[in-house]
């Protein structure tokens, strides 16, 4: 090595050296502005009824049209906007909701330990899945912000657990006593002083949950209980494969959802890792 | 070690309180009428029959006695093994469904989670710090991992099943056919088990894969391999030593892993319309059998405990620091 970075550009200088980030990168940014411009290109609804039904892809229908005549790139576009929206509200809830009850945890130590860790080890071994089954079954739900808050309620104890430890690690080192000493108040403490000795953790743990509430949004799409209005992408999956998309080999209206959900996931895994090596000196390869 | 099964006993009977709880709360505690909704479906027109049936859900729920009388009603009609009775295949108990549907399930399940397991780790063991085969393999188990079950399953059904036309689709066994103790039914049987236990094992595959080689390379990192090296041992040895050590927190990620993989085995099951638990729990959706659908819920929810558990017991055969009280990763 020639070049030694300065301390404050560290991070910048390993990040765009590190491939992983950076492929990462490549696939989600083009994705996110696709969710977040696509659909305004998109003239009307989604599901109208444009086309010849079940045209391959063309000029006109770049993806084609379903058994209806719905355009499929309109929808995907659409889809891809909601999915982003679960894994934001979802991991984001799933994510806060682990980090108060593993900072308290892990920082207060004691009963108030013993009776969090116990809420999280139940909820933790509650198959998250099979509760959101039973809870939507009986509510119905309706809008993403709803799924999307449900999911949150029930991915977060992984998180806490591994919040927990981390902290449980920080609190004993002299920075924090020397600021309880002085009579920090004990929030004050946590955000100030543990918090951003675990910010690159804390991150990596978000992109997992986002990652993880997709994944479950889109199975829940798919089996139907899904929100009840507007599209997404595992929804188009439930469409294709309850109107038989297989057996008539409309590939295009199945092949495109799917790829867009592993497109998404799997590159905010590769970019967590690629940020894991960032941060972690040990596991950078020179 | 008593200590240690004790805790987890105490979590596991919590748990499965807190599922029971869930279970019983939700109807009778969710907007609107349950009775009222039902009879809705029914779609009865005369007044008579529509108070008879009234009548009859409020008694079937105990709707008309006081909640914690209901509660202890609930219990006690579980632990004689009575979940109601399925809507959707009227009369027949929702207990006799699931036990019916669980075979199918659990033949898929767990080979394809103990295989994707052992390969899985076998492979990304192997993978790790090795530099082609991490630069080319491990992509595709990111690719692999982050694939939604049933599209997976949606695509080999596409491209094996109907495309090249090699595997069945769709059921447990031909329709031609009837159950039976014969070879022919038995490949029948298992032919149309393969697609979607691979589907199942890929998806795994690609996750566990992935963790061990993440793993391996912190074991290789520490101070022990260090040292081993620099006292001249071969590289296999090292590699030997890393995955001992690195196989421990992959034994935990399977305790975690359990519901995600119960999921994907549920979307896959309907994907190809299996006959197990994943296909009953979409007719109880489409049929509006809540009976059903509650059963199939606490079904799942005690596999998950008790897979867990035996997962506890792995871990105190295979760490020996959880034996001797010294606390170790799970304790």
């Amino acid at each position: 090595m020639t070049a030694v970075p300065a301390r404050r550009h560290e991070g910048l200088y390993f990040a765009i050296r590190n491939g992983k980030l950076l492929a990462g990168l490549v696939v989600l940014v083009p994705l996110i502005v696709l969710a977040v411009a696509g659909p305004m290109f998109v003239e009307g609804d989604p599901n109208a009824y444009v086309g010849i039904p079940a045209s391959s892809p063309s000029a006109e229908h770049w993806f084609g049209t379903t058994m209806f005549g719905q355009d499929i790139f309109a929808q995907f576009l659409y889809g891809m906007r909601v999915t982003f929206v679960v894994g934001l509200l979802g991991g984001g809830l799933a994510a806060i909701i682990g980090m108060v009850i593993g900072f308290t945890a892990g920082y207060r130590g004691g009963l108030v330990d013993e009776v969090l860790n116990m809420l999280t080890n139940i909820v933790l071994v509650l198959p998250a899945l099979a509760v959101l089954l039973i809870v939507n079954a009986y509510l119905g739900i309706r809008s993403v912000g709803v799924q999307a808050l449900f999911i949150g309620l029930t991915s977060w104890p992984w998180a806490a657990r591994a919040i927990r430890a981390q902290t449980f690690s920080l609190r004993s080192r002299d920075f924090v006593d020397l600021a309880r000493l002085s009579g920090v108040r004990t929030w004050k403490i946590i955000v100030r002083e543990i918090a951003p000795n675990m910010s690159s953790y804390l991150f990596m743990t978000f992109i997992l949950l986002f990652g993880g509430s997709i994944l479950i949004a889109a199975s829940l799409d798919f089996i139907g209980l899904g929100p009840s209005q507007g599209v997404s992408l595992g929804l188009m999956l439930n469409n294709a494969a309850r109107w038989s998309a297989l057996h008539l080999g409309m590939w295009w209206w199945f092949v495109p959802p799917g790829a867009g959900i592993t497109a998404i996931v799997g590159a905010l895994y590769v970019t967590n890792v690629g940020l894991d090596e960032v941060f972690n000196p040990k596991l950078r390869e020179l | 070690m008593r200590r240690y099964f004790g805790r987890k006993l105490l979590v596991y009977g919590l748990t499965f309180l807190v599922a029971v709880t869930i279970n019983w709360m939700i109807p009778r505690f969710m907007p609107g009428d349950p009775v009222q909704s039902m009879l809705a479906r029914a779609n009865v027109s005369q007044p008579a029959a529509v108070e008879a049936m009234r009548a009859h859900y409020t008694n079937l729920f105990g709707l008309d006695l006081p909640l914690w009388k209901q509660y202890g009603n609930f219990w006690a009609a579980l632990f004689q093994g009575d979940l109601g009775t399925s809507i959707w295949l009227f009369p027949t108990p929702v207990t006799d469904v699931i036990m019916r549907a669980v075979p199918y399930t659990l033949a898929l399940l767990i080979p394809a989670i103990l295989l994707s397991w052992w390969a899985g780790n076998r492979f990304g063991a192997f993978a790790a710090r090795r530099k082609w085969l991490d630069n080319t393999v491990l992509p595709i188990g990111y690719v692999l991992t982050a694939t939604p079950y049933m599209w997976l399953a949606i695509l080999l059904a596409w491209g094996l099943g109907i495309v090249a036309g090699v595997f069945p689709v769709s059921g447990g066994y031909s329709f031609a056919m009837r159950p039976n103790l014969s070879w022919e039914f038995v490949g029948d049987l298992a032919l149309h088990w393969f697609l979607p236990f691979v589907s199942l094992f890929l998806v795994a595959f690609g996750g566990w894969a992935i963790g061990m080689r993440n793993m391996i390379i912190y074991e290789l990192e520490a101070d022990y391999s260090t040292y081993l090296s620099s006292l001249g041992a071969p590289q296999r040895l090292i590699r030997r030593y890393a995955f001992r050590n690195a196989v421990l927190p992959q034994i935990t990620g399977l305790a975690l892993q359990l519901g995600v993989l119960v999921a994907g085995a549920l979307v896959t099951e309907i994907v190809f319309s299996y006959p197990g638990l994943g296909h009953l729990i979409l007719q109880a959706i489409q049929n509006q059998d809540f009976f059903l659908l509650q059963g199939a819920f606490l079904f799942i929810v005690v596999g998950v405990l008790a897979a867990n558990f035996i997962i506890d017991v792995v871990y105190v055969l295979v760490d020996p620091r959880t034996r001797t009280g010294m606390g170790g990763e799970a304790a």
